[in-house]
C-alpha cells in the first residue's frame, strides 16, 4: 500500500529529476555517442571563473547572515502580532518580479543613477558603482536576504525564552547568551539559510549580467552562453554544470561536518 | 534568630494596567524552606520572578542580605532557578548542562569536574553525564534541572512548581528528594505551587496568595489548622465554610444553633465565617444533634469516605472511615476547637 502511494512521486523523481542528471552528465561525457573527456578537462580553462563565482556567493553569503542573523533574532523576541506584519515585510519584495527588482538596481547604481545624481549635489561623484563586483554582490544580498531570514527565524523562533533565562540565570550577560545558548541552538538554521543562499547565488547569471557588466561573468553567464549564446556548445555546458555541481555537494559535505548536532541541512 | 536573606517591601507589578502584584510585603529567613502557595494567576510565579531578576517591580524593594537589588540582571544576583518546565539546554548533555554556570564563571576544568560530580551523586545521576538531554525521563530531567542550580552554590535556590509535569508517585518521591538535598545543603529554597499538599508537605513557611496579596504567612500547621479566612481556609485543604454569626466571645451561631467555641475577640452580634473540616465533623445520632441532615451521596477515597450530608440548606462536606447510608438522617457534631472563626471577607472584586 506504501509503495503504492509513493508511485508518483518516485515516479516523478525518476522522470524529472534522475532523467535530467542522467542527460547532463551524458552531455558532458559523450560527444555524439562517442566516449569524450575534452569537455570536461577544458572546464579547467574557466577556473578563474569559478574562482570568481564561488568568491562572491561566499562574500554574499556572509554579508546576508551578518545582516540576516540580529534580525532573525530580533523578530523572535517581537510581539506576535508585529512578527507577522515584519515577515510579511521580509517577503513582500520576493514577490516583486526578480528581474524588474535587479533592473531596479541598475537606475539606482549607474553613473547616471540616482545614487550618482543626489551625490552630484555635494559636489562627489560619480563614482563606479554598476558594472563592479560589489554591484554583483550587492545584488545576490538583495535578493537571496529572505532566503537567510527565514529559517533563522524559523529555528530561533522555536528557542524556549526559558531557555534563555536560565543562561541568565547561570551566569551569562547578553553576549555570553548568545555564544553559549542562542548560536548553538540556531546553527541548524544558520546551516540552511547559507545553503538556500549560497547554491542559489553560485549559478545566477541575471544579477552578474546586469550589475556586474562584461567584468564579472559568472559561472552561470558562462553555462547559459554555452547554449543560447553565440558560442553554442551543449556539450561543454554540461560539463560546467555537472563540475559546479560537485563543487556545490563539496562544499556542502564540508559545511555539514560543522553542523555536529546530526540534523541534516537542505540540500 | 535567623537573617532575613530576601525581603520583599511593597513590591507591585501591573501588566497592561492589570495589577498582577498588590503592594508585597515578604520577609524570607536564610535556610528556610518557604512555599508560594496559590491558584494560578494569583501572582506567585511573578513574585519568584522579581527574585530572580528576570523581572523588575512598577514599584517597591527588593533586597538581598539587606541590599536593594531591584535592578540587579538575573546573572549578578547569588540566586539560582529551577524553571517550570526545566529549561534545560537541548544542544548540551547531562554533564555539559550541570557545568554550565560554572564554565560560564570560567573556572578551572578540575574543579568543574569535582563540583558537577558531587551534584551528580546529589540527584542519583551517577553515569548519566554523556547522556543526551531528549532521552531523560521526566523525573530525570528534573534532577539535572535542580543540580544545574545547585552547582552554582546559590544563596537562594527558586523552584517554579518543578514537579508540576510528573506523575503522582514521582511527585512524592521527589518532593521527599528536594526536603533531604534542602536541609543537607543548608540553603533557602523558594517553592512556587498550586499543589496545597506539596506545600505543607515540605514547607517551613507557607505563604498563601491570591489575586495578587498575600493572604497568610504561616507554618503548615498554623495555616491549615488556624487559616486566616475562608479563602485560605478552602484553598488548604477541604472545608464546610458557613455564614454565621458570633453572639459573644466563645459563642457562636451556625445555622440557627449555638455553638461553644474557642474563638474571641470578634465583638458581639457580629457575621464570621466559620470553617470546619470535613475530618473533624462526627457523625452521630439524630436524636441527640444540634445538626441534623440527610446523606446525599458517599464516595470511597480509599483511606476515608467522602459524604456529603444536606442539612439547613447546607451541604456539609465530611470524610469519615464509616460510611452512613445514602438517604438515612444523621447527626452532625464538631468539638468547639474544631470550629474556626474567621473575620468576613471582604468582597472581592
Amino acid at each position: 500500500m506504501k509503495k503504492l502511494i509513493s508511485a508518483p512521486y518516485l515516479l516523478w523523481a525518476a522522470v524529472f529529476i534522475v532523467v535530467p542528471l542522467i542527460m547532463v552528465a551524458y552531455f558532458a561525457f559523450f560527444d555524439n555517442g562517442k566516449f569524450t573527456l575534452e569537455y570536461v578537462s577544458s572546464v579547467a580553462q574557466y577556473s578563474n571563473i569559478f574562482v570568481r563565482s564561488i568568491w562572491l556567493a561566499a562574500v554574499a553569503t556572509v554579508i546576508c547572515l551578518i545582516i540576516a542573523y540580529p534580525i532573525a533574532f530580533i523578530l523572535t523576541r517581537m510581539e506576535r502580532s508585529y512578527q507577522s506584519t515584519m515577515l510579511m515585510l521580509v517577503m513582500l519584495p520576493m514577490w516583486m518580479n526578480f528581474l524588474l527588482r535587479t533592473y531596479a538596481w541598475m537606475t539606482l547604481l549607474g553613473n547616471n543613477g540616482v545614487i550618482n545624481n543626489f551625490l552630484g549635489f555635494f559636489g562627489l561623484g560619480p563614482f563606479k558603482m554598476l558594472n563592479t563586483s560589489g554591484a554583483v554582490v550587492l545584488g545576490m544580498v538583495y535578493n537571496y536576504l529572505p532566503f537567510m531570514i527565514l529559517p533563522l527565524y524559523t529555528v530561533m523562533e522555536k528557542i524556549d525564552v526559558s531557555v534563555l533565562e536560565a543562561a541568565q540565570d547561570l551566569g551569562c550577560n547578553s553576549a555570553n547568551t548568545l555564544m553559549r545558548v542562542v548560536l548553538p541552538l540556531s546553527l541548524p538554521g544558520v546551516m540552511s539559510g547559507i545553503t538556500m543562499v549560497f547554491v542559489p547565488a553560485i549559478s545566477t547569471f541575471i544579477i552578474s549580467r546586469m550589475l556586474g557588466g562584461g567584468g564579472n561573468l559568472l559561472i552561470g553567464d558562462l553555462i547559459e552562453m554555452q547554449f543560447l549564446g553565440n558560442s553554442y556548445n551543449p556539450n561543454l555546458g554540461a560539463s560546467i554544470a555537472l563540475v559546479l555541481m560537485v563543487i556545490i555537494l563539496l562544499i556542502m559535505t564540508i559545511m555539514n561536518q560543522f553542523d555536529d548536532d546530526g540534523d541534516r541541512v537542505l540540500m | 534568630m535567623k537573617n532575613n536573606i530576601i525581603s520583599l517591601q511593597n513590591i507591585s507589578v501591573a501588566f497592561d494596567g492589570e495589577r498582577i502584584l498588590n503592594d508585597i510585603n515578604l520577609d524570607i529567613k536564610d535556610k528556610e524552606f518557604v512555599t508560594l502557595l496559590g491558584p494560578s494567576g494569583c501572582g506567585k510565579t511573578t513574585t519568584l520572578r522579581i527574585i530572580g531578576g528576570f523581572l523588575t517591580p512598577d514599584g517597591g524593594t527588593v533586597k538581598f542580605e539587606g541590599k536593594e537589588i531591584n535592578n540587579a540582571p538575573p546573572h549578578k544576583r547569588n540566586i539560582n532557578t529551577v524553571f517550570q518546565r526545566y529549561a534545560l539546554f537541548p544542544h548540551l548533555n547531562v554533564y555539559e548542562n550541570i557545568a554550565f554556570g560554572l564554565k560560564v564563571k570560567k573556572l578551572p576544568d578540575k574543579e568543574i569536574n569535582e563540583r558537577v560530580g558531587k551534584m551528580l551523586e546529589l540527584v542519583n545521576l551517577k553515569g548519566f553525564e554523556k547522556r543526551s538531554i531528549n532521552r531523560l525521563s521526566g523525573g530525570q530531567q528534573q534532577r539535572v534541572a535542580i543540580a544545574r542550580a545547585l552547582v552554582n552554590e546559590p544563596k537562594v535556590l527558586l523552584l517554579d512548581e518543578p514537579l508540576g509535569a510528573l506523575d503522582l508517585k514521582l511527585r512524592k518521591e521527589m518532593q521527599t528528594e528536594l526536603k533531604r538535598i534542602q536541609q543537607r545543603l543548608e540553603i533557602t529554597f523558594i517553592y512556587v505551587t498550586h499543589d496545597q499538599e506539596e506545600a505543607l508537605t515540605m514547607s517551613d513557611t507557607v505563604v498563601v496568595m491570591n489575586n495578587g496579596n498575600i493572604q497568610q504567612i504561616g507554618s503548615p500547621v498554623d495555616i491549615y489548622n488556624e487559616p486566616i479566612n475562608a479563602f485560605v481556609a478552602d484553598f488548604i485543604g477541604e472545608s464546610n465554610i458557613l455564614n454565621g454569626r458570633m453572639i459573644k466571645d466563645l459563642l457562636v451561631e451556625i445555622s440557627g444553633r449555638e455553638f461553644e467555641c474557642v474563638d474571641k475577640g470578634f465583638g458581639e452580634d457580629v457575621p464570621v465565617d466559620v470553617v470546619i473540616r470535613p475530618e473533624d465533623i462526627k457523625i452521630i445520632s439524630p436524636d441527640n444533634a444540634k445538626i441534623n441532615g440527610v446523606v446525599q451521596s458517599v464516595t470511597f477515597k480509599g483511606v476515608h469516605y467522602e459524604m456529603v450530608i444536606e442539612a439547613y440548606d447546607f451541604k456539609w462536606l465530611v470524610h469519615s472511615t464509616k460510611a452512613a447510608e445514602v438517604g438515612s438522617n444523621v447527626g452532625l457534631d464538631f468539638d468547639p476547637y474544631d470550629i474556626h472563626i474567621m473575620k468576613k471577607m471582604e468582597v472581592e472584586a
